[in-house]
């Protein structure tokens, strides 16, 4: 295999990097607005915690029955730092190799890393709108309150919206490089 | 032709005695744009807090400016069943005075903290006139934090001014009253056995903690009001004087017979150094320091023992007097300190003294007499001159940053605009009615923001509709950033205020406490979740730890309580978002309930009398399930067999 041209190891370097800021930015975020919070209730997802208003949303959710949120709930937590770790370390191997499938491979990885996520939090999500204690206060319709997975979605008074944190974005930017990557390997083959 | 001379004759009576023929007086003129600016729109805030005092109601109001709308009661010196404060079993130590519990004052003037003669907003004070204190509010969480009572006064009604970085908060005595040991002593001796003490509390720059630093034992004269210097005359506080006659009754008459009493100059700085000195004396006094803690949320009343005094006519240059005519009410010092305005409740004119003149005056030994021992200037040497024919009977003076001064006419019930430097009336403005004291932004201080002038007024008659024979105080808004005054507004006001203090919001609607942190709860009968709720006895006594959390109490079924225990529900309101307080009262409690805020403890105490199930509930409409928020407590009699127990949610 043809190795990789100088512009396209360096912009798969500058992903690989990317993925550090997961360490120190949040990843995700959820937030929700009511007639009764103007402000908005936030809830940031981190690599390995919970921040915000998480108590005041657990308060808010405790009326339908939902489960309590809380980083012991969440295996994810003690394990995201290691596969993040793992693929940085994988980065670095492709870097290093400097070939063509070096970037392909990569973007491949991330993919397939940010769809495993979004799968994860769907199937979070539909386990938290779905097992709704049966003698809550107020019985949601249907018995289903699932959050949206990314986007906005009215629940009830609530306007819940879902989408990527700082961490993501920057990651995104990486794919996005890599994917400018490809596309330079294309038109230089 | 008789009868039509007679005819006419009586149409001309008629006529002349016509109420048509009436000289017309000062009519309130409305323009046009008046109600656009005092409109503030759903969801959008005032421009000022006002910090309004409540008088015979002994609390403050918080107004918002222009709108003139009522913000908060915010308790002070008089208990407030609405939350608890002087109910509470941590609140009732801040009412705690030498005297033991009083549940009540007369709140008259606001002072709010000022740096380098400038609104820094961090705290407000307020005076109780009848048992004498200061105050302290802090407005991050608009609560009274301290109160520390003044020994060896009466009346505290020359208080609660403050110098220009909130060194000293004053207290002048209204009443002078004999002291110490000779205190049953007759009456007509009163020149001899009365004395006015001026004290002088130290306020921590950092914490804001009061310390009665000490007091200066003056001539007995009645204190009325005071303040202090600022910028050039910053070191020196003015205090009004009146009945220098020091008559002891009817005062209506024999305090008014002098042409002149006295603005009272203090050199405090001097006081100061005479301290540092060692110049006083420690004297025994008993007055009661209160302070509010807002970690354990609970209020701590220590009686003091002694306060240190300074003896002005041994210890010299501390203490001047300045003749002003006719029992002089308001003296007021503009914002370069340099003319201090004396308000003569019963003279023709407003003196207005230079500064700077009576240094000069002072340094010449210009003097016409002296007070056992202590100077009294001449009045022309110290004078820059008399604001002619102001109106009758001025009370206040306040100040727009832009050289003029508007004083109060309680008399002719208006407000005076005139030029501090050329002495000219500029405008007069009605008010409706008998205005008191005046209120602009800022107006007190070096920086004033000028734009809005609040009239409150003492007389209300047809204001509003109509409510009885005890109606609501009146005040105005003016807008007096043009030429002439433009009256905006009416609004009527709780209890009946007196001086009010009023400062940008910008200075503190960020810096707002929202909610207490759980974690920060140091009371010892937090709880900090609800697995730690529980109920203990000990002997009489029965402890329910209870928390509240929307919206259910735990716990909220309880047993085994007997006839004359003393029961005393500590309730933790768990909650960590704004403006989610959980209340708490049982039937038949004789007290209040309480009204507990985010993440704060408070405490019941209830003696049950006869036996029952007690129902108790949340008061504050907490969710959408706060009507289910009540619990049961079974009261069997003294003696009875029925075990301690407690629950929530377990039995089905």
């Amino acid at each position: 295999m043809k190795s990789l041209s100088l512009t396209n190891r360096i912009l798969l370097l500058l992903a690989v990097l990317t993925l550090i800021p997961a360490y120190f930015t949040p990843l995700w975020q959820i937030s929700l607005w009511a007639p009764q919070y103007p402000e908005g209730l936030n809830m940031k997802i981190w690599i390995d915690q919970l921040s915000g208003n998480v108590d005041q949303i657990n308060g808010v959710n405790h009326y339908i029955g939902m489960k309590h949120i809380g980083v012991e709930m969440f295996p994810e937590f003690n394990y995201l730092k290691y596969v993040i770790g793992a693929m940085i370390g994988l980065g670095l191997i492709f870097f290093l190799v400097g070939k063509r499938w070096s970037i392909y491979s990569f973007l491949g990885l991330l993919s397939a890393f940010g769809i495993a996520i979004l799968v994860d939090m769907y199937l979070w999500g539909y386990e938290y709108g779905h097992e709704l204690d049966p003698k809550a206060a107020i019985k949601v319709e249907g018995m289903s309150y699932q959050p949206p997975l990314i986007g906005y979605k009215q629940l009830l008074n609530f306007l819940a919206y879902s989408g990527p944190d700082t961490g993501s974005w920057i990651l995104i930017g990486g794919m996005g490089l890599l994917i400018l990557a490809v596309y330079l390997d294309w038109k230089g083959k | 032709m008789k009868t039509n001379k007679w005819l006419l004759a009586a149409g001309l009576i008629a006529a002349a005695i016509a109420p048509g023929c009436k000289p017309k007086g000062a009519q309130s003129a409305i323009t046009g744009d008046a109600a656009a600016k005092v409109y503030v729109a759903p969801g959008q805030h005032d421009e000022f807090y006002n910090i309004v005092s409540g008088g015979f109601n002994g609390q403050m109001s918080v107004v918002g400016l222009p709108s003139g709308r009522v913000l908060k009661i915010l308790p002070v010196f008089s208990v407030h069943p609405e939350n608890g404060w002087g109910y509470s079993e941590q609140s009732k130590p801040m009412l705690n005075t030498a005297n033991g519990f009083v549940p009540w004052d007369d709140l008259h003037h606001i002072a709010i903290s000022t740096t380098n003669a400038e609104h820094d907003a961090r705290w407000a004070f307020g005076n109780a006139n009848n048992t004498p204190r200061i105050a302290r509010v802090d407005l991050n969480s608009f609560k009274t934090v301290e109160i520390i009572e003044i020994p060896n006064s009466a009346g505290n009604h020359s208080s609660p001014f403050i110098t220009q970085n909130t060194e000293y908060v004053v207290a002048g005595t209204r009443f002078s009253v004999p002291v110490g040991d000779n205190q049953d002593v007759s009456i007509d001796s009163y020149k001899e056995n009365f004395k006015g003490y001026i004290s002088f509390i130290g306020v921590n720059q950092e914490t804001g903690e009061m310390n009665l630093s000490f007091q200066i034992e003056a001539p007995p004269f009645n204190f009325d009001l005071a303040r202090a210097g600022k910028n050039k005359s910053h070191g020196w506080f003015f205090f009004s004087t009146y009945n220098t006659e020091m008559a002891h009754t009817l005062l209506e008459v024999n305090a008014s017979q002098k042409d002149k009493d006295f603005i009272m100059a203090v050199n405090w700085k001097k006081a100061e150094e005479y301290v540092k000195a060692g110049k006083g004396t420690k004297k025994k006094a008993r007055y009661a320091h209160n302070k509010w803690n807002e970690e354990t949320h609970s209020a701590t009343s220590t009686i003091m023992e002694e306060v240190l005094t300074l003896d002005p006519t041994v210890l010299k240059d501390i203490v001047y007097f300045i003749p002003c005519p006719k029992s002089p009410h308001g003296t007021d010092t503009d914002p370069t300190g340099e003319y201090i305005i004396g308000s003569g409740k019963l003279a023709a004119i407003i003196p207005v003294f230079s500064f700077t003149k009576m240094l000069a005056a002072i340094e010449k030994k210009d003097f016409e007499g002296d007070i056992q021992g202590m100077p009294v200037l001449k009045y022309e040497s110290v004078l820059h001159g008399e604001v002619q024919k102001p109106g009758l009977g001025p009370l206040h003076t306040e100040f727009d940053g832009k050289g003029n001064a508007y004083t109060s006419m309680f008399v002719s019930s208006e407000i005076v605009k005139w030029n501090i430097e050329t002495l000219e009336v500029l405008d007069r403005a009605p008010t409706y009615y008998s205005v008191g004291h005046l209120s602009i932004p800022g107006g007190p201080t070096g920086k004033p923001h000028g734009k809005y002038l609040v009239a409150y007024n003492k007389i209300t008659k047809d204001r509003y509709l109509p409510t009885g024979p005890e109606l609501a105080h009146s005040a105005q808004l003016y807008d007096i950033s043009g030429d002439k005054m433009q009256l905006l507004l009416d609004f009527p006001t709780i209890g009946e205020p007196h001086y009010a203090e009023a400062f940008p919001a910008s200075l503190i609607k960020d810096r707002q406490v929202k909610f207490y942190p759980i974690e920060k709860n140091n009371s010892p009968y937090a709880l900090k979740g609800i697995n730690d709720a529980r109920v203990e006895r000990k002997g009489n006594q029965v402890h329910v730890y209870m928390t509240s959390i929307r919206s259910n109490f735990r716990p909220d079924n309880i047993e085994g309580v007997q006839v004359g225990d003393e029961v005393y529900f500590h309730v933790t309101n768990l909650e960590q978002d704004w403006d989610v307080p959980h209340g708490f009262a049982i039937k038949g409690a004789n007290t209040a309930e309480l009204l507990i805020m985010p993440g704060e403890t408070s405490t019941l105490k209830w003696i049950p009398d006869r036996v029952g199930v007690f129902p108790f509930y949340c008061t504050d409409f907490c969710s959408a399930l706060h009507q289910e928020m009540q619990g049961y407590l079974r009261v069997s009699p003294k003696g009875s067999n029925v075990s301690l127990k407690y629950s929530t949610g377990a039995s089905e």
